[in-house]
């Protein structure tokens, strides 16, 4: 029996990924937890590994494929003692042979895929065909679906004989289109606003007449690069934002972050335990604050409010060709060193696009710290679902009046960006002055 | 037949016979009603027999040109009273093959004055107007499952302007002109007024058209009725805009309209005749409507997109069912209706997608947005043009004159509108109708291979001009 390889989701909501690279080649001996290839969603590269034993028969998909659904037939192994060349010639033919019933995918690191958009022979209502997996949609609606990210493999057509056509695509980007009965629970968290387009910006083509043809070098768009630019016109078009300013004083925090990192225990190698950052005071002063103002931990979901008990915080870590925000789970109960030592290792592993979708999905709130270029005050954007994002600046020393007196302080500028659907302007201020107040007095946060 | 009917049509023009054909097919048991003439207006006093005459004057024109081609017509010239003859003959043709047609299908033909008595009720008087074809039912009361009423519409008629037969025309007495008239007077520069002004020019009567909008053919794309007029005028067709027929005065044979022109100065036209083209209106009175309770909207029935009214068991197609008033919109209204009573799918008329065309000379055909319509709708549009000009086949038979515009919207490639003015583009216009309904975008419309030397190669020309990339010009 040869063994069918699927395109595996690597996440619960993920419908489709990039082929970035095959890792086996047709003829390699393949064996359980060997890396057989590397697939990209649209922010991390994932490895596929091998469960079963075999030789690499046939690749399907090459490698550089983008947009390949989940589930597709990607590659076919031959078992221990069987033919590869039989196997081979047998999967060449008949190109989409993922049977019906689709079986476990061969080769899936994430848990359970979901259920299989199984294509359904012989009904009109499914505009995938049976026979090419051809996807039965007009030019029209082809292209808008494109120009807005949207995966027609699961969306039901209603023109003749089950064609996505212009009108399914437009109902789906004006969100009340129900998707097939079929496709996987697809609309969690970003998904569903993620749909919703006011505007597009202009095209290409109209962008490139206003510069002298040879004057420029075009870069397509990875991965990263469209879902940051997707997201971040999606939270500037439907989130409204407003910001807050605060300025903080750090000098008892510098004070303390120097005693306590030069008590951190050393290893063998002379290397201390944990080293914190001022970040790593923030990302903790914001997760307590959170657990203050209750109110602020929470998002909008359409048609309610989530509000969580613990507080999830992103962080924004910049990487070559984009920007990650894994997110710190339950910050208010970790302590300073934790919550240090794994951003470190989170943003490490950002920077080789090697985390896992659940560790960077989620989350109330983020910070961006741009304090490290000497940035003084920024307002970011608010990366959604979330519904504030603190933006953090360098910390300087400043001259203030205290008792009528100049005097040099440490201090640092930050800015609340808010989502005046769930924080109103009160419940940012509240916790701005909740960071400040833990910031300003850091030993609370030791307790 | 006493039987209950499943459909009773009221009107066999061409969406009442073509709706009582389609019922047949589905296996209804349906009866057409008439009280005129199978086909219609359509068949009988429009579409056809203008056809006809304008083919005549087509052909004529061309004798008049035959040297330019190397050939020779001495005395060219005409008898009008055999040109109507076979207008008429054309139309008598169709009109027994509608007959023909629908016993054929076992639709049977009721003769006389509908009228609905109640809902399953078509009462039928006696009909002074036409002799019953053969094996038509007569009068009586009919009963049915579901009305369809399709009865069409007659000439628009302006206060002190009424067709009298005589000196004022409609479009019937201009169809059968008993001799040419040296002298005419349009009013309304619509399809139906310009293919007079069209014909008759042609033919040698001096032709004025009078049009109250600034635009003739007041529907079409500006630049394309622009360009239209300019052919026109060059014919020696004398037209006047923003201008209105304010009175007339009667002679005994000549009439004299003032018209007030939009500087307020008014002068007065004589001619020997004047044709009323200020468009349609839809006939549904005498039918028992106010009775029943339905929906009547300024002489428009008002139905669901699919044909229902507001009341169960009466439907509506074609000109009563609103604008625009074209045979090939009734007969896709009148599929639509029937498909949706037996029960099956169907998708509301796309009014967007209804072509429009005017076969004076040169030709209009368009379909979708103008480009004033679709800026007006907010696109970001993107418009290509190509002249007959850059055409070798236009070239070759001698019609340099026209124009094949495109409108795009720049967003998403769609085909927005198509509008064309020259030889044969009543012909040329459902290729792009094909690719409106299957959503085609600019794409797709340019890696189509059209076949050369046609007209059709201007189609893509214009498509290629509208994204920078047209070849031959």
């Amino acid at each position: 029996m040869s063994i069918n390889i699927l395109m595996p989701a690597l996440s619960p909501t993920m419908e489709k990924g990039n082929l970035a690279k095959w890792v086996k080649k047709e003829g390699d001996k393949v064996s359980p937890g060997d890396v057989i290839a590397e697939i990209e969603t649209d922010k991390a590269t994932m490895e596929v590994e091998a469960i079963d034993e075999g030789v690499l028969a046939k690749i399907l998909v090459p490698e550089g494929t983008a947009d390949v659904p989940v589930n597709q037939l990607i590659a076919v192994m031959a078992e221990d003692g069987e033919d590869a060349k039989a196997v081979a010639a047998s999967a060449g033919q008949g190109g989409n042979s993922a049977p019906a019933a689709a079986p476990a995918p061969a080769a899936s690191p994430a848990p359970a895929a979901p259920s299989a958009p199984a294509p359904t022979m012989h009904t009109p209502a499914s505009p995938i065909s049976a026979n090419t997996g051809k996807i039965f949609a007009s030019p029209l609606a082809k292209r808008i679906a494109k120009m807005n990210g949207i995966d027609l493999t699961n969306v039901k057509g209603t023109g003749p004989r089950g064609r996505i056509v212009e009108r399914d695509v437009r109902a789906i980007l004006s969100g009340d289109a129900p998707k097939a009965a079929s496709s996987a629970p697809a609309a969690q968290s970003a998904a569903a606003p993620a749909q919703q387009t006011l505007a597009t910006s202009a095209s290409s083509d109209s962008v490139k007449a206003l510069y002298e043809a040879g004057s420029y070098e075009e870069i397509s768009l990875d991965g990263m690069r469209k879902t940051v630019a997707k997201r971040l016109v999606e939270s500037k078009q439907t989130v409204p934002h407003f910001y807050l300013s605060i300025d903080i004083e750090l000098d008892q925090l510098m004070a303390l972050r120097g005693q306590v990192n030069s008590s951190a225990p050393k290893d063998a190698d002379g290397k201390p335990a944990f080293k914190l950052s001022v970040n790593d005071f923030v990302i903790k002063a914001l997760a307590l604050g959170l657990q203050r103002v209750p109110a602020a931990n929470a998002v909008w979901a359409d048609d309610r409010i989530l509000k969580f008990k613990h507080s999830d915080v992103g962080v924004a870590v910049a990487i070559e060709g984009g920007l990650f925000t894994p997110v710190v789970r339950k910050a208010e109960t970790k302590t300073l060193s934790a919550i240090s030592n794994e951003m470190k290792d989170m943003a490490a592993r950002a920077r080789t696009r090697k985390l896992r979708p659940e560790e960077y999905q989620g989350g109330s709130t983020a910070v961006s710290n741009l304090g490290m270029f000497g940035i003084k005050n920024f307002s970011a954007v608010i990366n959604p679902p979330h519904a504030t994002i603190l933006a953090v600046g360098a910390g300087e020393e400043r001259v203030v009046v205290k008792n009528c007196q100049p005097t040099v302080v440490q201090a640092m500028t930050v800015t609340l960006s808010c989502d005046h659907r769930v924080v109103d302007g009160a419940v940012g201020a509240e916790l701005l002055s909740a960071i400040k107040g833990l910031i300003e007095n850091p030993m609370t946060m030791l307790a | 037949m006493s039987d209950t009917y499943d459909i009773i049509v009221i009107g066999a023009g061409p969406g009442g016979y073509v709706a009582a054909i389609r019922a047949a097919q589905l296996g209804f048991k349906v009866a057409v009603v008439d009280r005129q003439h199978l086909g219609g207006i359509c068949l009988n006093w429009g579409c056809i027999p203008t056809k006809a005459l304008l083919r005549s004057a087509e052909i004529y024109n061309y004798m008049h040109e035959a040297k330019n081609f190397g050939l020779s017509v001495k005395d060219a010239n005409f008898d009008i009273k055999a040109i109507i003859e076979r207008s008429r003959g054309v139309a008598k043709r169709l009109n027994g093959g509608v007959e023909l047609l629908l016993r054929k299908n076992k639709v049977d033909v009721i003769w006389g004055e509908a009228s609905i008595e109640s809902v399953g009720v078509v009462k039928v008087s006696p009909s002074d107007r036409a002799a019953p074809p053969k094996g038509a039912l007569g009068v009586g009361t009919y009963k049915t499952k579901n009305i369809i009423i399709a009865t069409g519409a007659r000439p628009r008629v302006l206060p002190g302007l009424e067709p009298d037969k005589n000196l004022i025309w409609t479009y019937y007495e201009a169809m059968v002109p008993e001799k040419l008239p040296k002298s005419l007077i349009v009013m309304g520069s619509g399809a139906i007024g310009i293919e007079f002004a069209s014909f008759y020019n042609t033919m040698g009567t001096e032709v004025t058209v009078v049009e109250v909008l600034p635009q003739i053919l007041p529907v079409e794309d500006a630049e394309i009725a622009a360009f239209a007029r300019k052919a026109y005028e060059k014919q020696g067709l004398r037209i006047m805009t923003r201008a209105k027929v304010v009175s007339v005065q009667k002679g005994a044979d000549s009439i004299t309209a003032t018209i007030e022109e939009a500087n307020g100065t008014t002068r007065q036209i004589t001619a020997e005749k004047l044709i009323s083209a200020v468009g349609v209106v839809p006939n549904t009175e005498n039918l028992g409507l106010e009775k029943l309770g339905v929906t009547v909207e300024r002489g428009i029935i008002k139905t669901d997109g699919r044909g229902a009214t507001n009341v169960p068991g009466i439907y509506a197609i074609g000109d009563v069912a609103g604008a625009p008033m074209l045979a090939h919109k009734a007969e896709h209204e009148g599929v639509i209706c029937v498909e949706t009573i037996k029960g099956m799918e169907t998708e509301p008329m796309d009014r967007n997608k209804i072509p429009g065309c005017t076969y004076s000379s040169p030709q209009i055909a368009s379909v979708g947005l103008t480009e004033a319509k679709a800026m007006e709708a907010g696109y970001d549009i993107r418009v290509g043009r190509f002249p007959f000009l850059g055409n070798g086949k236009a070239i070759a038979l001698g019609e340099p004159e026209g124009l094949v515009k495109t409108i795009f919207d720049r967003q998403t490639g769609a085909l927005l509108g198509a509008h064309m003015v020259g030889a044969e583009v009543t012909e040329l216009i459902q290729g792009f109708i094909v690719a409106m309904s299957l959503e085609a975008t600019e794409e797709d419309l340019m890696h189509i291979i059209f076949p050369h030397p046609t007209l059709s190669e201007m189609m893509h020309e214009s498509v290629m001009d509208a994204y920078g990339r047209v070849i031959h010009m």
